[in-house]
């Protein structure tokens, strides 16, 4: 059996292949072929995925690690090229693959104007990124997740600049990498102090040698991993690019601004589980800056009228709840809602992209309205999508929040208190966003409503399939009240142990929770509904909303205390320091030996007297200098 | 291992050095071309063969006597670090003349001439097991550069070469004479010539008390911080790489830098282990500002050349600073570092050399929109800018990763601080490819064409280079282990 895991190399290697085929071969590829080879790709590692799967769910132990070469190994520093593959690997692995295939699939239909070149650079681009996400949830070490890790980032750069004749979308390409590699330096730091004190970065190794770190090493360790968290999932006070990233195509946003690369934090952290559990104040922190993006993102939702940005920030918003729940100590429960929120954001960014497409390219969803009968198949998964984040009894999103909220619950109450009107907040911004969208009337150009046409089936179906993952996709995990069994927290178990709920009182929090949901969820709706669906919408723009608008002003924020004053440090460095400093000492030399020689040069004056004169001197320096040496 | 075969350092010097002066009897320029490509091709050859026999270092490797009656001989050896850079010195100067193939140059019997003389002295530099012929070949690498400066350079070739020959002759003079202060110093060789020695095993009996460790410390520390550069003794760099000849430029940046870097690890570190760890800390202090304070400029700069002139600042300050940790991992990381770089930034040259020749302008704010007309171009320069981040899988990460962890080790601030440089790169890099490749075209990149099939071969080998070393590293390490495990005996 081991023999067999020791293949799953080939789950890497075939979006790898797809990525040269389709880069190398973009001049030469017809657009169905260049489709196929990256579609069947990801297919063909999500079968491998899938058996993986069924191996690793009889396994009780926690395998080993397969390693396949040396990567580095000199006196002091041994790190292999390993692979580890169990529970929390193998969750990862469908989530990455499963909806990664029907983002591809979704692809297709989705980047046909473009041209053929173009279009197998997109599909190559987006092989190379399955590959790296499956690099980060498969290394066996901290350094080859980290391989991934900077790997997703640069897919993420070079697909949110693919149009790179804009010059927006390039700043927030460029934006996103940048943010990424200051939570990056964070991970590496913790790394290199992993280095000193335990001399590894082997998963299994570093869970061995946590007798040699202190409590002051284990809270700077994960205070930097989460660091690096903050960075790549987009968390306080790292997230301001992951908005602006929507500058990609929609389905990129789908892949990686929603299931998958963003939960890469989520599952480094799961992955340190050992780590941070002894970390008291580091979980701490996470859930407080979890709770606070949670909040400040859904806030600055509720006022975009960009489709893609309400999603965004969405996203920033629910990878909060996940860190929320990692920093309260509910591991699985976090990487459960990794994969409810897989289903229904990338649902809900595909249905969006569906919308732009049938809104010929319109983003503004003030300039939308009513588009439920004109696309109901998008309306409808759409709907189901909106129902399940704003977490609508027994959708997905209805059970993996709730279990963070009950887990949040037992650990501080005013936690829990705030978490409930984050989720409040996202059925508000939720269902502002549906009605704004598919009901009233349409408020577009005369020439958009006579284009607005449903998706082909390429784009459909992927649609069809996510919208029965997030309704049902969270039976895996239905608590026993409802009549359900943990299952998917028991697979989790031998990675990280659940905290058991020995909680009389659980059943009736679990009723409190539902009836609460049902009241608030249906105030929301007659609430948004009177007001968003509408046939005409002018915005909001004044007072405090005009702050929540503009995202409270924090990317002006970062550019006035961080950016301009480094900014205004180089041009020091460059004008003053450099020109009239170094290179005034340097060319003062010169001149000074230019011009000390021209004066020496009298001093050859050919007469008598003044060299007397000059030696007498020198004799009395002389003199001087014996007496007080 | 085939064997051990000790003529190859002498043919690794030996042949550019008669291949150059050829070169000057040469009368068609297309001829001394293609001599040139030949040669150094040959060269390559013979550096590869190198790597199937070993050369014990200790043993006698003293060729021939030469100025017997200074105690200097012709000695000459190659253990992994010297093996390595001579391996780069080897491969670097065919991908240059390949690159720069289509150029015309003045007198160029001269010109090519001159560059495989700077060859010779590069090889000599790395070979030499004697301070006084390390002295000799460290000059003749120099020399030629001047000459290619002075000659062939852009319009403010004078003002730079001046300061360029200011600097470096300051530094060779106080080398000079910390070299003969420890000549004076070693043990006098009766039965063979009667005088001091300037063997490298009897500079390393020396006996130096902390004192005179000291000063001669920053004597030799002074001359080989300017070659590198480190701040503050930086500033002739970037003016140089701007009025070089690009051809020219490479030599300097892919591989002269690495004599300062060599020189420290061959000479510095084991002749004056107490002042090393004396003053270690100023030095990575001064590494570690030089290496922020070149990034926010590398920010701020506005020319090609420039811009990659203060980013080699930069990542020279790191492999500084990972020297004086004096670890394993850190000196293991200079070692792939020194390889790496000199590949990395010759393909950058490559790059702006191309454009530059099409364009006429090396202003990063008047181009754009390259990659419209050159996506190949473009592809290839992207790889090599990730590879200049340090991105993973490329050939600069790993040398970065345990040079970082290096320096961490011996001081969590001083890491901290270098670390900022990690996001620093990425904003001047991005930056730079944004406004050259992305964008829409202007006027003056409108008529941009592609690279051609030699250039795709040329710039396709670096960035081959650059993965493989990225993924495999492992076999650059065994090369090196010898001479890392001998500098760390030297500290106990």
């Amino acid at each position: 059996m081991s023999n067999v895991l020791e293949s799953v190399w080939v789950i890497p290697i075939f979006p790898l292949v797809g990525f040269i085929v389709t880069g190398l071969m973009r001049n030469y590829l017809p657009k169905h072929l260049a489709a196929f080879i990256a579609c069947s790709s990801i297919f063909l590692s999500f079968l491998a995925s899938a058996y993986v799967f069924y191996i690793v769910k009889d396994v009780t132990s926690n395998p080993a690690a397969i390693h396949y070469f040396d990567f580095i190994n000199t006196g002091a520093l041994h790190i292999g090229f390993d692979f580890k593959i169990d529970h929390l690997t193998s969750v990862f692995l469908l989530i990455i693959t499963g909806v990664g295939f029907l983002i591809h699939l979704y692809s297709t239909a989705y980047m046909s104007e473009e041209q053929e070149n173009d279009y197998a650079k997109y599909f190559s681009y987006l092989n190379l990124f399955v590959f790296f996400m499956l690099l980060l949830v498969m290394g066996g070490n901290y350094l080859i997740m980290f391989i991934g890790w900077e790997g997703v980032g640069l897919c993420s750069y070079l697909l949110i600049g693919y149009w790179f004749t804009n010059n927006n979308y390039n700043n927030a390409a460029k934006k996103a990498f940048i943010m990424n590699r200051i939570g990056d330096l964070g991970f590496l730091l913790a790394l290199f102090w992993l280095i000193a004190k335990v001399g590894s970065v082997d998963f299994a190794t570093v869970n061995a040698g946590i007798a040699k770190l202190s409590t002051f090493d284990v809270t700077g360790i994960t205070i930097l991993f989460f660091v690096g968290a903050t960075g790549k999932s987009a968390q306080i006070p790292l997230y301001t690019w992951l908005p602006d990233a929507m500058a990609g195509p929609t389905p990129v946003s789908a892949l990686i601004h929603a299931a998958t690369m963003v939960t890469a934090g989520i599952y480094m952290i799961v992955r340190s589980n050992v780590l941070f559990s002894l970390a008291p104040i580091t979980m701490e922190i996470i859930a407080v800056i979890g709770l606070l993006t949670a909040l400040l993102a859904a806030t600055i939702a509720i006022y975009q009228n960009d489709i893609k940005k309400v999603l965004a920030y969405s996203t920033v918003s629910q990878l909060g709840y996940m860190f929320l729940a990692l920093g309260v100590g509910a591991f699985s429960s976090g990487v459960f809602h990794v994969m409810t929120h897989a289903f229904f954001k990338a649902l809900l960014f595909l249905a969006a992209g569906s919308v732009i497409h049938a809104m010929s390219g319109e983003q503004d969803i003030t300039k939308m309205g009513g588009l439920r009968k004109k696309i109901p198949v998008t309306y409808i998964t759409f709907l189901l999508g909106v129902l399940a984040i704003a977490g609508f009894p027994f959708t997905s999103g209805f059970i993996s929040k709730d279990e963070i909220l009950l887990n949040v619950y037992n650990h501080n109450k005013l936690y829990f208190y705030l978490a409930v009107i984050g989720a409040v907040m996202t059925a508000f911004y939720m269902f502002r966003l549906l009605f704004l969208t598919f009901f009233g009337g349409f408020r577009g150009t005369h020439e958009q409503e006579h284009h607005l046409h449903e998706s082909p089936k390429a784009m459909t179906i992927p649609l069809i399939i996510l919208a029965v993952l997030s309704v049902i996709g969270g039976l895996v995990q239905l608590p026993h009240v409802f009549g359900g069994h943990p299952y998917f927290s028991e697979f989790l178990n031998p990675v990280v142990k659940t905290v058991e709920h020995t909680d009389p009182k659980l059943a009736m929090k679990e009723y409190v929770l539902l009836i609460g949901t049902i009241i608030g969820l249906a105030v929301v709706y007659f609430f948004t509904k009177k007001n968003y669906a509408v046939n005409k919408y002018e915005g909001e723009y004044h007072g405090f909303k005009k702050v929540l608008a503009n995202k409270w002003y924090v990317d002006e924020m970062y550019d006035a205390i961080v950016v301009k004053p480094l900014l205004a440090v180089g041009t020091f460095f460059k004008n003053v320091v450099e020109k009239s400093g170094i290179d005034g000492f340097v060319n003062g030399i010169g001149k000074a030996v230019n011009y000390s020689s021209r004066q020496v040069r009298l001093l050859q004056s050919g007469q008598v007297g003044a060299y007397v004169l000059l030696m007498v001197i020198g004799i009395l320096i002389l003199f001087i200098v014996q007496l007080f040496l | 291992m085939l064997g051990t075969y000790i003529t190859f350092p002498e043919l690794l010097i030996w042949f550019p050095l008669v291949a150059g002066i050829f070169s000057f009897l040469i009368k068609k320029d297309d001829s001394v071309k293609t001599w040139a490509l030949f040669a150094s091709i040959i060269t390559l050859c013979i550096s590869l063969g190198s790597f199937f026999y070993t050369n014990d270092i200790n043993a006698s490797n003293v060729s021939y006597e030469w100025l017997t009656s200074l105690g200097s001989s012709f000695a000459v050896g190659l253990d992994g670090m010297g093996r390595l850079l001579t391996f780069l010195t080897a491969i670097a100067f065919p991908i240059i003349f390949v690159a720069t193939y289509n150029n015309k140059y003045k007198n160029a019997k001269a010109f090519y001439g001159l560059m495989l003389l700077s060859q010779a002295g590069l090889m000599g530099v790395f070979c030499a097991m004697d301070a006084l012929l390390f002295y000799f070949f460290w000059e003749l690498a120099l020399i030629p550069v001047y000459f290619l400066c002075s000659r062939w350079g852009g319009e403010k070739r004078i003002q730079a070469t001046f300061k360029f020959f200011v600097y470096t002759f300051a530094g060779s003079l106080l080398m000079l004479i910390g070299i003969i202060y420890v000549y004076q110093h070693t043990s006098v060789r009766i039965e063979e010539s009667g005088f001091h020695s300037f063997r490298i095993s009897d500079f390393l009996a020396v006996q130096l008390n902390m004192q005179q460790q000291s000063w001669l410390f920053w004597l030799f520390f002074v001359a080989f911080a300017i070659k590198m550069p480190i701040f503050p003794f930086h500033t002739w760099q970037p003016d140089t790489y701007e009025q070089a000849p690009t051809s020219t430029t490479m030599v300097l940046s892919g591989i002269m830098v690495k004599m300062g870097l060599f020189a420290v690890l061959r000479w510095l570190l084991p002749l004056f282990p107490l002042a090393v760890a004396r003053w270690d800390n100023i030095v990575i202090g001064l590494s570690v500002f030089g290496m922020i304070y070149a990034s926010l400029i590398a920010i701020k700069q506005d020319n090609l050349k420039r811009l990659v002139a203060y980013s080699s600042i930069a990542h020279i300050g790191l492999m500084c600073a990972a020297i004086f940790t004096r670890s394993d991992t850190g000196l293991q990381g200079v070692m792939i570092q020194m390889f790496s770089h000199g590949i990395n930034i010759i393909g950058l040259w490559i790059v702006i050399e191309l454009l530059e020749k099409q364009t006429g302008v090396r202003k990063i704010s008047e181009l754009g929109g390259v990659a419209h007309k050159a996506p190949a171009l473009t592809i290839l320069l992207l790889v090599i800018a990730l590879a200049n981040i340090a991105l993973p899988l490329t050939n600069a990460f790993v040398g970065e990763f345990m040079m970082f962890s290096s320096l961490f080790k011996y001081n969590v601030w001083f890491a901290t601080a270098a670390g900022v440089s990690i996001i620093l790169a990425a904003v001047y890099t991005l930056n730079m490819v944004q406004k050259v490749f992305y964008g829409n075209t202007n006027a003056v990149t409108e008529n941009v064409k592609d690279i051609n099939l030699s250039q795709t071969v040329i710039l396709s080998v670096i960035v081959v280079i650059i993965f493989v070393t990225g993924l495999f590293p492992q076999p650059i390490f065994d090369l090196t282990k010898d001479t890392v495990t001998s500098l760390l005996l030297r500290f106990g």
